[in-house]
Parts: C-alpha cells; sequence; structure tokens
C-alpha cells in the first residue's frame, strides 16, 4: 500500500526529456513556473497547458501517472476553487447568488494553476535520476557558494533522503505487518483513533532511521568522504545541442506569455 | 616484522560506557594475509575493526596502518583509503540509488579525476561480479548481491587492507556464500589483506590466521585448525566450533582415533572413512 507513494520518484527511460542535463530540467521547470504565475488571461493558460502537453508526450511518460501525483492534493484544490468561487466580487450568474462569473473563471485558473505547477515539478523528478537531479541543483547553486550558503551539504542530504525513500518505506511496511500480527488495526475507527495507532509504527520507525543514519555516516566516512571539497565526480554534466534548444525553447514560451500579459490576454 | 596493521597497548573506552571495550590489545596483521577474527557478543570485535580505519582512535596506545599513526588528523584520508571497511548492514551503507554512482563514491571523494573513476568502477564491479548490475537502483538487488556492491564500493578506492566487520551477518546461505568466495577471490587476485570479522565459525576455516576475542583482549591467536581443535577452550570461551570438528570431537570422546584438524568438509569425511578402512 505504501509502494504508491510517488514523491521523488523516477521512471527511467531513453527520451529527450531524459536524457536532457539536469540543470536544462530545473531552469525549463522554474520558467514554466514564472510563466504560469505570470498568466493572466486563457491564451496565457491555453499555451501553458499545450506546453505542458507537449513534454509529456515527448518525455512518454504515462498521463495517468502524472495525474496520481495530483491525487494528495484533491483537498488544497477543492479549497482554492470553493474560496475564489465563493469570496470574489462580479456579476452573480443567477439574480441574488453569491457565485460570479468572475469568480467561476478565477477558481478555474487557480486550480489550473496549481495543477500546472505540480505536474511540471513531477514531470522533472519522474525524467530524472534524483542523484541527477541533485547534481544538477549543486551546480546551479555553486555560485551561493560565495555567500557562505552550504550548497554541497544541503544537496548531499537530499540525494540521502532520497535514497532512503524506498529503505524506510520498506521498513515502514515490516513494522506496520510486525505490529498488525500482534492485533494491532490500523483501518478501522475515527481519525484520532487511527492517528494513535500510528504511534507504534512511527516511534520504531524514527529509532531506526537514527541508527540507519549513524550507520550511514560510519560508512560514508570509512570511503573518505570529507565534505564537497576536492569532490570529483565521474559523470561530469555537460550540455549539448538538444539542451540548447530546450531552454531556447522554455525562453521562448516564458516569452510569449509575458508578451500575452502585456496585451492584457 | 612490523605489519601492515600494528596495534601497540591500544585501549579503548566508549564514552558512555563503564568498561573499557579494548584492553591493552597488542597486534600485527602481515600484509597479504587473511586473518578471521571471532568472538561472542560485546567481545570489542567491533571495536577492533573501527581501530583500523580511524573511525575510532585509542585512548590509550596507538595504531599504525602502513606506518601511520591513525590519530594523526592529517593524515586521516591516508589511512581510510588503505583500509576499506565493510558493515553488516549492506542497506545502510549503500549512499547511492544507481549501482555504479554508489561505487563511484569513495574515488570521487578522493577527488580522483573522472576517467579514471570510470576505470576503477568498472573494474570494481566486474571484480565482485556485479557488472551487469551496475544500472540497477541497489535496493531492489538481494542482500549478498548488495553487499558485493558494498564491497566494490570499497575496492574502487584501492585499498592494501579490506576489513570486513559481520559482512554476513544479515545474509541468507547463499549470500553468505557469494559473500565469502568474493572475498577469496579477491585477495587470491589481488593479494589484498583480508580482516574477516564474523560469529559464524564455517567461514573461519579459510582463513590463514585465527584470532579469538574476549572481554577486549585477544584470549587465542593460531591457524584456525590449532585453534578450533581446543574443542574445551572454545566452549569456555563460549564459542561454538564448526561442525566437522564438533563432529570429530564427539567421535574422539567415544574413543575413536581422529584428528581434530580436519576443517573442510572433504577432509573430515576422508579421516573419518581411513579409519573404517
Amino acid at each position: 500500500m505504501l509502494k504508491d507513494i510517488t514523491l521523488g520518484q523516477y521512471f527511467p527511460g531513453d527520451t529527450v526529456v531524459h536524457r536532457l542535463d539536469p540543470r536544462t530540467k530545473i531552469l525549463v521547470v522554474v520558467f514554466y513556473i514564472v510563466a504560469i504565475f505570470s498568466a493572466k488571461g486563457w491564451p496565457g493558460y491555453a499555451l501553458s497547458v499545450l506546453a505542458l502537453a507537449g513534454c509529456v508526450a515527448v518525455s512518454k511518460i504515462r498521463p495517468k501517472s502524472l495525474f496520481k501525483g495530483l491525487k494528495p492534493m484533491i483537498l488544497i484544490l477543492t479549497l482554492t476553487a470553493a474560496l475564489n468561487l465563493f469570496y470574489t466580487q462580479g456579476r452573480p450568474i443567477l439574480p441574488g447568488w453569491i457565485i460570479t462569473w468572475e469568480g467561476i473563471a478565477r477558481a478555474v485558473k487557480m486550480v489550473l494553476r496549481i495543477m500546472l505547477l505540480v505536474t511540471s515539478t513531477f514531470l522533472l523528478t519522474y525524467t530524472t535520476s534524483p542523484m541527477a537531479l541533485t547534481d544538477g541543483l549543486e551546480l546551479l547553486l555553486g555560485p551561493l557558494k560565495k555567500l557562505h550558503f552550504p550548497v554541497h551539504e544541503t544537496t548531499i542530504m537530499m540525494s540521502m533522503a532520497l535514497r532512503f525513500i524506498p529503505t524506510l518505506i520498506e521498513e515502514t511496511d515490516r513494522i506496520m505487518s510486525a505490529q498488525r500480527a500482534r492485533g494491532a488495526d490500523f483501518e478501522s475507527g475515527g481519525l484520532v483513533k487511527r492517528a494513535k495507532a500510528l504511534i507504534p509504527i512511527l516511534v520504531p520507525l524514527i529509532v531506526s532511521a537514527v541508527n540507519r543514519a549513524y550507520d550511514l555516516a560510519t560508512a560514508m566516512e570509512s570511503r573518505c568522504y570529507h565534505g564537497g571539497e576536492g569532490r570529483t565526480r565521474m559523470k561530469q554534466l555537460r550540455f549539448q545541442t538538444a539542451d540548447f534548444a530546450a531552454l531556447g525553447l522554455g525562453a521562448v514560451f516564458l516569452a510569449l506569455v509575458l508578451i500575452l500579459r502585456k496585451l492584457g490576454l | 616484522m612490523d605489519g601492515i596493521i600494528q596495534f601497540e597497548k591500544v585501549h579503548y573506552k566508549y564514552p558512555e560506557d563503564e568498561r573499557e571495550s579494548l584492553r591493552g590489545l597488542d597486534l600485527s596483521i602481515r600484509e597479504g594475509s587473511f586473518t578471521a577474527v571471532l568472538g561472542r557478543n560485546g567481545s570489542g570485535k567491533s571495536t577492533l575493526a573501527k581501530h583500523m580505519n580511524a573511525i575510532l582512535t585509542p585512548t590509550e596506545g596507538r595504531v599504525l596502518v602502513g606506518g601511520v599513526d591513525t590519530a594523526d588528523e592529517s593524515k586521516l584520508l591516508d589511512v581510510r583509503r588503505q583500509v576499506g571497511m565493510v558493515f553488516q548492514n549492506p542497506d545502510n551503507q549503500i549512499v547511492a540509488n544507481v549501482v555504479e554512482d554508489d561505487v563511484a563514491f569513495a574515488p570521487e571523494n578522493l577527488g580522483v579525476e573522472p576517467g579514471e573513476i570510470r576505470r576503477r568502477v568498472d573494474a570494481a564491479l566486474k571484480q565482485v561480479g556485479m557488472y551487469e548490475h551496475r544500472l540497477h537502483a541497489p535496493h531492489l538487488l538481494s542482500g549478498g548481491q548488495k553487499q558485493r556492491v558494498a564491497i566494490a564500493g570499497v575496492i574502487a578506492m584501492e585499498p592494501r587492507i579490506i576489513v570486513l566487520d559481520e559482512p554476513t551477518a544479515m545474509l541468507d546461505p547463499q549470500g553468505r556464500r557469494e559473500v565469502l568466495s568474493t572475498v577469496l577471490r579477491l585477495r587470491r587476485e589481488k593479494g589484498m589483506t583480508v580482516v574477516w570479522i564474523t560469529h559464524h565459525m564455517d567461514e573461519c576455516i579459510h582463513a590463514d590466521r585465527l584470532l579469538i576475542m574476549d572481554q577486549g583482549q585477544i584470549a587465542e591467536d593460531g591457524t584456525p585448525a590449532e585453534i578450533f581443535s581446543r574443542v574445551e577452550r572454545m566452549k569456555e570461551l563460549g564459542l561454538d566450533v564448526p561442525e566437522t570438528t564438533g563432529l570429530l570431537y564427539e567421535l574422539r570422546q567415544e574413543g575413536l582415533d581422529l584428528p581434530l584438524d580436519a576443517l573442510e568438509t572433504e577432509a573430515c569425511a576422508e579421516a573419518i572413512a581411513q579409519l573404517l578402512r
């Protein structure tokens, strides 16, 4: 049951999108996020949806798995929709109604915006291995080292966290089975009862995670880990023609959305 | 003659403990040897191992690795790159989501140039027989395979010594065989010095030296055949003997004239067959 957690999951593949430099993909996603927050009118949104759909098609990621990533967002989406629906001033759809035409338009746009935001970042993590992602991030954030921001430390923590997600999920499954075997019940009862039932899972899980962290630190030190200084990489990241093309397309897309915004569309 | 690893009157006490874990231990490990270390839980086996690559440094006495004092912090990396360390739980020592990236971790830390890292990673993976799995995710491998990846991750540093701290404790018999035969092959082909810490008696019979740890000291030191043939002494130390020795011992108690140093199954069968003839 815990196997469906999609956070930080990577679907290996061999498409253009998979092969792009992680730095390119991160930058393009940043462009995209700026674009969807700049989009004002329907043409801008339509363009954004089309652009993302295009990327998804090229990446050969099944749209179904992207929608699965949206599931946990349902509550936020509903709340956003409801707030915008009821609290936007304008022309009521029927005389005396609180719901306005403007409200409907805004609700749809806001929901669309969040969906695009989530889906585009999911597309990034689905098509980029966590290692490549953190490597790309480390290089992109490189300039921040000048400001004494611990770039290497942050990214290595991220990659360790991602590395241990499957291990900890397995562990959780094991602990749950063990507690079930002793008669624990995780499915019935109200919210409070179910939350309480999680304690016997969380305590051993945290204890074991701390022990793992100790072991991991010893193992890393044994393999001569001593921070980011003087570290080299086996896989050098290099921009290819496809990367420049992707960055160009991303920039053109962002420019188009900004022009549409200027035109009030 | 000085060994590649040299313990001189080493004492060690964990800050949170009352009792010392190592109590004045002297030990010299010869280059190219295969030393097995046995001992019950809490006898100081793991503490001993952690002194070999400066994860722990003695509270008293000193440890020399290739002539370098492990307490010298400026030489820390020199010590650690000479001594590869493999731990019990394979899951907790694999750092990357892809096998080859994990093996590359140590050479990357050492600042080795990228082309050379690639060469070392491929060579290390071939040596442990995991080259075909280089693009797999480690958490999908079997225990024995994970442990072989961990060994590859260590030999990619090109160490002179490999220390394995109960590497088979969490593995099934199949995985145990895989790991042991990998290490035996490495030693044969690369002449590596091996320190193998375990509590499985039958894994010690391949060693050319066996140490028994008890209460932070070396209680017995000799060849496996010598030590295992002292069955009463082993029992006194809270340890078992390999099944072959156990069988021969029982038969001797019954008055049969059998040697106790036939450790391998074939040798043991041969000894009994000879008596029957």
